[in-house]
């Protein structure tokens, strides 16, 4: 009897909160083909603020801003990260390491103002000295990479701490030099993770608006920038209409990639099956 | 651990040189030099017309000047004596006060949902926990912007109440504590869900059984078995909600009045509007005392949980 109360109150809960976090998404796509400017009864289909999205040059030019940014941001990440997470895993002696192990994670749990603050004020000392570099494209995605960097490096720490050793060493013995080890054994194992933590710095990037507002110049401005100014004037459905053509995109690439997960899952468990029965057979 | 002192030898100095130095080099520029560079405008004197500080060196008297008004100014006002309830004091109170709120109401919502998911089906997790991380994925502006829609004096929530017949007219909700706190929970329960899976979803479900065989009621198995043994995602899930949230700046921009004014907005009016460089540097070195606490107690439990790591 417990038991019942318990697991019907538990999957009410859950479907609640579900509710709750995806109200706000549904609430966009709904609202984004509605016929009219307000956003609290929907008075008839239309597409016409997508038309108005694509017109709206500030959207635009915002969007391709921001991609730039956010690609740029994530390889950086991802390699400087990498090189963060190999020292903090292999290296365990070295003279600095508290203080290096601090700096990287540091940004992780520091408030995005001060890191915006921070940098801005270190940008405007170095220009004020050699009169570069301009407040714009390269001095956000500095400040995205320090953020994007620390993300990048947890999840390759976490791959490269479960990578086998001996691996590398039989690599090693059998004369591998210790870069042709990295390239040809580490690498390629700790590739996958590389890869999220290049999907997530360029997320991050992608989607930052306070680290952008500290370090952007004049005339410049990212996508999540463009929103944020017409977010805080008053309702705008073009925003509903940019928010469902997002969350369209993610939706798919996530749907794509797990099942592309699955397959793959499936297809080793079928070939972990064949090689069983292959050894099992008699010869 | 012989085994590898062994390859470290093995890898020549200059490779490792490399390897270390470069993130080493980046970060000492972009993260170290920028805080101290922050710390120094913290303790130097406003500047005049385009200089927007005074340099710490007194070139003309050849004295140094050590500036600590920038910070007591934060606590009392010139005039006053003692502890003043200046705007800074309350920012920072009410950042803490939103930041705690957010992490209850967050543990409240999230634990009985990460419980579900953990006691449901293995087949069915990973879909579950998908569906959790989404949102997620989906810009975080865009989400706090929806609400201020569905929140407003004539948004939907508000039509919704009154066509039921709840209230006869609308309800202020945007930019009150009430949207403040909805955005912040919002946004920061997936941070507090995954945390709280994490221990769950590892509990063995055999001592409960076995608390009920001695007799205790489910609601002290509850309370005596399955919250301390959650106790690691408990505390990582509130810490992982409540740093973040301190330093909240989109969602009082977004959701919050005049009144409801964070710290992370504060330091930005006193940089860009009243053009006070050192006093918006003194708010940020405190902001960052103002997590370092919790963050300690946060990394000692950590430790404690782990003990056989160190």
């Amino acid at each position: 009897m417990y038991r019942l109360v318990q697991d019907y109150f538990g999957r009410a809960w859950m479907v609640l909160i579900f509710l709750f976090l995806y109200l706000p998404l549904l609430f966009m796509v709904v609202f984004s083909f509605n016929g009219t400017r307000q956003d609290a009864v929907f008075t008839g289909f239309s597409l016409r603020w997508y038309e108005a999205l694509g017109r709206d040059n500030k959207i635009v030019e915002g969007f391709w801003l921001s991609l730039q940014i956010a690609l740029a941001t994530g390889i950086l990440s991802a390699v400087l990260g990498t090189f963060a997470a190999f020292v903090l895993v292999r290296y365990q002696r070295f003279a600095g390491r508290t203080v290096f192990s601090g700096m990287v994670n540091a940004p992780l749990v520091m408030p995005e103002v001060v890191i915006g603050l921070s940098l801005l004020l270190l940008m405007v000392g170095i220009q004020n000295v050699f009169g570069w570099p301009e407040r714009g494209l390269l001095t956000i995605i500095l400040g995205h990479t320090l953020l994007g960097m620390a993300y990048a490096m947890v999840v390759v720490q976490s791959r490269l701490l479960e990578v086998d050793r001996s691996i590398e060493e039989a690599a090693m013995d059998l004369g591998a030099r210790p870069a042709q080890v990295f390239f040809l054994v580490t690498l390629p194992n700790i590739a996958q993770a590389i890869v999220a933590g290049f999907l997530l710095s360029f997320t991050l990037s992608f989607d930052d608006v306070v680290i952008s507002e500290f370090l952007s110049g004049p005339g410049v401005n990212t996508l999540p920038q463009v929103i944020f100014g017409y977010a805080r004037r008053g309702i705008n459905p073009t925003i509903y209409a940019a928010a469902t053509l997002l969350i369209s995109a993610i939706t798919i690439a996530v749907i794509v990639y797990s099942l592309r997960v699955a397959r793959q899952a499936r297809r080793r468990a079928q070939e972990a099956q064949q090689a069983f029965s292959e050894s099992a057979a008699p010869v | 651990m012989h085994m590898f002192t062994g390859l470290l030898q093995r890898l020549p100095a200059p490779g490792r040189r490399f390897v270390i130095g470069v993130p080493m080099a980046w970060m000492l520029f972009f993260f170290m030099l920028p805080f101290l560079v922050l710390l120094y405008i913290s303790f130097v004197d406003m500047g005049k017309d385009i200089h927007p500080f005074k340099p710490l060196w007194d070139a003309q008297a050849g004295v140094l000047r050590l500036k600590y008004e920038n910070y007591s100014s934060i606590f009392a006002h010139a005039e006053g004596s003692g502890l003043v309830q200046t705007i800074y004091v309350e920012a920072y109170l009410r950042s803490l006060a939103y930041a705690l709120c957010t992490a209850f109401l967050c543990l409240f919502l999230g634990y009985p949902f990460a419980y579900a998911i953990a006691r449901s089906s293995p087949a069915v997790r990973p879909a579950l926990l998908m569906m959790v991380m989404l949102p997620f994925w989906t810009s975080f502006l865009l989400r706090v912007y929806a609400w201020k829609g569905i929140l407003a004096d004539q948004g939907v929530l508000n039509r919704l109440l009154m066509a039921l017949g709840v209230v006869d007219e609308p309800v202020q909700m945007l930019y009150t504590n009430v949207s403040m706190l909805v955005g912040m929970t919002y946004v920061y329960l997936p941070f507090m869900v995954l945390p709280l899976y994490a221990t769950l979803v590892k509990l063995d479900m055999r001592l409960l059984e076995a608390a009920h065989d001695l007799g205790a009621s489910p609601f002290k198995a509850f309370w005596l078995v399955t919250v301390p043994l959650s106790r690691a995602g408990i505390i990582a899930g509130f810490m992982l909600v409540f740093i973040p949230a301190v330093g909240e700046f989109v969602i009082p921009s977004l959701l919050g009045g005049p009144e409801n004014m964070m710290v992370g907005r504060v330091v930005w009016d006193e940089m860009f509007t009243s053009n006070n460089w050192p006093r918006a540097s003194a708010l940020a070195v405190s902001m960052i005392a103002l997590i370092v606490v919790p963050l300690a107690l946060y990394y000692r439990s950590a430790a404690q949980a782990a003990p056989g790591k160190a």
